[in-house]
């Protein structure tokens, strides 16, 4: 018996290298002009052949290797057949530890950076990716509450976002407001549209509601860009007034924030707080939603992705269920949008284009829909992950001194989307608490849960 | 048609048109308050299509759905008629309303075919979800007292989980209500419908087949709560039915249609020897062999 498995193994073995060997060759022929052949202009302006070889070889250990490891696991997992377990749900307390660890992460990063790196050092490190990151963070949680709690597929959710970092810009300029009080007028605003583009838009469902939301992320864009008169066009608004600390301008003068502080002038002071504030933001975003979804509005918004006829049997009215979620989901794309122009101290509508909304989507799905520490860790895996493309010199030893891993950026992107899709098809996090329980929570497995239909 | 003194819901010529297609034509009758009124008929004889034009899923073609919550005249509903307005305190007309009003307001409650739960959520939040209303008013302004944690929001929240954990034990399911809904067997999926129906509050519960794909046993328990509900809830019941087992025993009335025309009206004693209900199940057509089953009754063939 046990020689016969082993015999099994064997000619499995063979096949499997025949396979790598296959694709090698395979890989090596595609490849050959592809990688291998390169025209370039040298200094005399002639076109000289370049030859490449390095990459070919990569290519071909790299594919093979890839084959012949996937078969062998292949073979493996079907020789031990396990029982189909259901993907088990997360427990509460994990989920709770990451959460508080992450939170304490949160506050003391940029001490942590500051401490490590001095003032100049931690600047690209607190803005690129902490400042950044939490954006992403945010505008995944607002959008979270449209399409992974209410099950609303949105694709113009980054219209909200402009609306928001207009209306700061437009105000602060225009009449010399002040970003507190900028910041719940741009929510509002923003709010505002959401209900405006609501009411006719949210009879429709499903791919209905998915292209017109699109369309109106682009009308909002296009008017940015042509009503000039206001706007300024695509050359965008600058000099918008910077951040103050409750008013006190970060600035070497003496009434400034170092000054008053005793503290040496520098301006990573300013990035600091700008970091603090999204960071208060992102999580006042959190609180309120973890609140609601605790409370009949949120539950209403989960029944209705789940089953809208069933809503509607029950007496809830649906429409204004979804205006609530597009309404509140708007909003907190308004605050991330004030914040957004007041940290750039410039707008243009380049910052407002269709990719950010895929990208903000492409969070909320990769994070598991209605999961806000799923969303959290995506935003930091989307955002951080192209960030740090950027610090992958050691690949230009492989590679050449041309190559820049940055370029890759979205080639990366879509194959990190599509392995997602493949080992964890609905997130990071795809389970589900519930929102009240009788004797114990006990966490929901993501194939009961519903993705809304519309 | 079978006389109903002081009925909760009088449906007068209702029609449904789809095109060319008439899934209901000239239907009326009465629902008795207090009773358990089956509506069967063979498939395809428009008995769904009754029921989404009576919880507003559908607006009818032509026709008048009144419910009057307290004893009132017939005068009451012809005077709400000719006003033009959709409702008063306790005469409803439901072929004016949208479908979420008819459950918040006329309090007509509804289960569907094919199970509609929320599957996702657990046993007890599709309970807690279907006393929306109530705790959304408790919340306050813009959810804000909810928000705080205001006292009567908790309160109100407390009585909402008191409220579903008594339906719970009605159905026995306590022990699964923090379990989500998509895993409990079929039998009370059903049975949690009802309650999640119930949870509204309705004067009326609408059952759409809610002893399909049950086995003997658990119709047995369906029957059961069925009739505590109308003993016990005071909620009439209007149900649809192919299980006869179940609608012979359980009904005070049962209306028969068939190509979306009532064929009969009546007792269950006298619907089970009306020879057109009897054709209309056999599928028989033709005068003289209806004229030969309804001999056959007569001779004591037929129970």
């Amino acid at each position: 018996m046990w020689k016969r498995c082993e015999a099994m193994t064997r000619t499995n073995l063979t096949h499997a290298l025949q396979e790598a060997l296959r694709t090698a060759l395979i890989t090596a022929g595609l490849c050959f002009p592809l990688l291998v052949l390169r025209l370039e202009q040298d200094s005399s302006n002639q076109l000289t052949l370049q030859q490449r070889w390095s990459w070919l070889v990569f290519a071909v250990i790299g594919l093979s290797v890839a084959r012949f490891v996937g078969l062998v696991l292949q073979d493996w997992r079907a020789r031990a057949p396990r029982a189909e377990k259901p993907i088990a749900p997360t427990r509460p307390q994990l989920a709770r530890a990451v959460s508080i660890f992450g939170l304490i992460a949160l506050f003391a990063f940029p001490l942590v950076v500051l401490a490590f790196l001095g003032p100049s050092g931690s600047l690209k490190w607190i803005n690129n990716y902490g400042v950044q990151i939490l954006i992403y963070v945010m505008l995944g949680w607002g959008l979270n509450i449209v399409v992974g709690l209410a099950g609303l597929l949105d694709l113009g959710y980054v219209a909200f976002y402009a609306v928001g970092a207009y209306a700061y810009a437009l105000l602060s300029t225009h009449f010399g407001l002040s970003f507190w009080l900028c910041l719940p007028l741009s929510g509002l605003l923003a709010a505002t549209w959401g209900v405006l583009l609501g009411f006719p838009v949210l009879r429709l469902r499903g791919d209905y509601l998915a292209i017109v939301t699109l369309a109106f992320g682009e009308i909002i864009r296009l008017i940015l860009i042509n009503w000039t008169d206001v706007t300024n066009g695509s050359a965008g608004i600058s000099s918008i007034p910077r951040i103050t600390f409750f008013g006190l301008p970060f600035t070497a003068a003496d009434n400034g924030f170092a000054a008053t502080f005793a503290l040496e002038f520098s301006p990573i002071h300013r990035t600091i707080f700008l970091f603090y504030l999204i960071a208060c933001l992102a999580l006042l975003t959190n609180f309120i939603t973890l609140r609601l979804v605790r409370l009949p509005v949120g539950r209403a918004w989960e029944a209705l992705r789940e089953d809208e006829i069933a809503c509607r049997a029950l007496g809830l009215n649906t429409t204004r269920v979804k205006l609530t979620a597009f309404a509140l989901g708007a909003m907190f794309a308004g605050f991330a949008g004030a914040f957004f122009a007041v940290r750039q101290n410039f707008v243009n509508p380049d910052s407002f284009t269709f990719l950010e909304s895929a990208t903000i989507l492409a969070i909320v799905v990769l994070g598991g829909m209605g999961s806000q520490l799923g969303v959290a860790l995506a935003a930091v895996v989307m955002v951080g992950g192209t960030e740090i493309l950027r610090e992958l010199d050691f690949l230009k030893l492989i590679f050449g001194v041309n190559f820049d891993p940055a370029q890759y950026r979205m080639l990366i992107f879509g194959m990190a989307m599509v392995a997602i899709m493949i080992w964890k098809p609905r997130g990071l996090i795809s389970t589900r608490t519930p929102s009240l329980f009788l004797k114990e929570r006990k966490n929901i497995a993501a194939s009961h849960v519903g993705e809304g239909r519309g | 048609m079978m006389q109903v003194s002081n009925p909760l819901l009088s449906v007068a010529h209702l029609s449904m048109r789809f095109g060319g297609l008439v899934a209901v034509d000239d239907l009326s009758f009465d629902v008795g308050r207090g009773d358990i009124t089956a509506l069967i008929g063979p498939n395809g004889a428009g008995k769904t299509t009754v029921f989404n034009c009576l919880t507003g899923f559908y607006k009818p073609s032509q026709g008048r759905i009144a419910l009057s919550h307290a004893t009132s005249a017939a005068r009451d509903i012809d005077v709400l008629t000719t006003s033009g307005q959709r409702h008063t305190r306790d005469v409803f007309l439901l072929e004016r309303m949208a479908d979420f009003e008819i459950t918040r307001t006329a309090r007509v409650a509804r289960t569907f075919q094919n199970i509609r739960l929320f599957s996702g959520m657990t046993v007890l939040e599709n309970l807690i979800v279907a006393q929306h209303l109530t705790l959304m008013r408790a919340s306050g302004v813009g959810g804000l007292l909810g928000l705080l944690g205001a006292k009567s929001y908790r309160d109100a929240e407390r009585a909402a989980i008191a409220r579903a954990q008594h339906w719970l034990e009605r159905i026995n399911l306590v022990d699964r209500a923090d379990d989500p809904a998509g895993d409990l067997p079929y039998g009370d999926q059903r049975r949690l419908e009802i309650a999640r129906a119930m949870c509204t509050n309705p004067i009326l519960l609408c059952l759409d087949e809610p002893a399909a794909g049950l086995n003997p046993r658990e119709s047995a328990q369906l029957t059961q709560l069925l009739r505590s509900i109308r003993d016990e809830d005071g909620t009439s019941i209007l149900l649809i039915e192919h299980d006869m087992s179940v609608v012979m025993d359980i009904s005070d009335h049962i209306i028969v249609l068939d190509y979306g025309a009532k064929i009969a009206d009546g007792t269950p004693q006298s619907i089970r020897s009306d020879p057109k209900v009897i054709a209309a199940y056999l599928g028989v057509a033709d005068e003289e062999e209806v004229r030969a089953v309804s001999q056959e009754i007569s001779t004591g063939l037929a129970p």
